[in-house]
């Protein structure tokens, strides 16, 4: 159930806030503090996601294979290696360190 | 093959390789638990990557519906900015402004504010190429990676549980490219890191925002 609201919501909402930007006059949108806010917001919602998704088990912040798996993908982001290879690296990494456990 | 023109090349280009990102979008939806079906109509109905993760990510790290949404619609405010950039080049009306809403992302509007020097036409032939094209692309590969996790069963043995947080590095690496905003990156992961255990599941990445907030207070 929750799925299903996940989509429905994130579908909604989205194009909500498409919809407005085509609609309301630009003078709205043009504090430039929102601007400056608005602009970091990206990094700093994947930033935190990077770790939520690499470090967290619920609640508990804990290091386990998917470390290895960063740790490579850093190492691929470092050498300008495409965005594909960057994943799969990780991902064949993370696999072999959870297997081997 | 007929001779397509420079524009209309610009956008076939970008729509070919953000699509192929699809795929890791895909494999997450299936990661976090999400059904093939529900993860292909979230690529259809929400259009917009980096939401459409973090939405996956915060289910996936059991938070609620509620922070879910959330951190879909914050990341997709940036998307309401560009409407207004967009809108007065587009001058749509009716169910062409619903399409051009619905197409408006950061690859549309780059494209088209890359073709600023070939002309206001060129411009919208860019935006309308890129969008279409990209959401072509996206729910296909969206399609491929759902199947292909599918098919794999356990994501930790697959190693999709790392090529989740791997594919958001890879989306905000292209980001830092001033030492402001590597700073800021690493005050968001320390952050959201140091309020995990205080706070229910999911919710630390919605919390994260204040860093942006404190951040951008002032110039």
């Amino acid at each position: 159930m929750t799925a299903w609201i996940v989509v429905i919501g994130t579908g909604a909402i989205s194009f909500l806030i498409k919809v407005a930007g085509h609609l309301v006059p630009a003078r709205w949108t043009s504090h430039p503090r929102l601007t400056r806010i608005n602009a970091y917001v990206p990094v700093v919602l994947l930033s935190a996601l990077v770790v939520a998704q690499g470090f967290v088990v619920k609640t508990h912040v804990v290091i386990d294979h998917r470390l290895g798996g960063l740790v490579v993908a850093l190492g691929a982001l470092l050498a300008k290696l495409p965005f594909p290879v960057v994943v799969v690296s990780a991902a064949v990494t993370s696999a072999v360190l959870y297997r081997w456990h | 093959m007929p001779k397509l023109s420079p524009t209309i090349r610009d956008a076939l280009s970008v729509s070919l390789t953000v699509g192929a990102y699809g795929v890791a979008f895909g494999a997450a939806g299936v990661a976090a638990g999400f059904s093939v079906l529900q993860t292909c109509l979230f690529s259809l109905v929400a259009f917009t990557g980096a939401s459409q993760f973090a939405a996956v990510g915060v289910v996936g790290a059991g938070g609620s519906a509620a922070s879910a949404i959330a951190a879909a619609a914050l990341l997709g405010t940036r998307n309401a900015l560009y409407g207004v950039q967009l809108a007065p080049l587009l001058g749509t009306r009716g169910w062409r402004t619903a399409a051009a809403a619905h197409v408006t992302i950061d690859e549309s509007t780059g494209v088209a504010l890359g073709q600023a020097a070939r002309g206001e036409g060129a411009m919208r032939t860019g935006f309308w190429w890129t969008g279409l094209g990209v959401y072509v692309f996206w729910n296909l590969f969206t399609l491929l990676g759902a199947i292909g996790a599918r098919a794999l069963g356990d994501p930790a043995a697959w190693g999709l549980d790392a090529a989740v947080p791997a594919a958001f590095l890879g989306l905000v690496w292209p980001r830092l490219t001033s030492a402001s905003t590597r700073v800021i990156a690493a005050v968001a992961m320390v952050f959201t890191l140091a309020v995990t255990p205080m706070l229910p599941a999911g919710t630390p990445i919605i919390a994260s925002v204040v860093v942006a907030v404190v951040a951008g207070w002032r110039p």
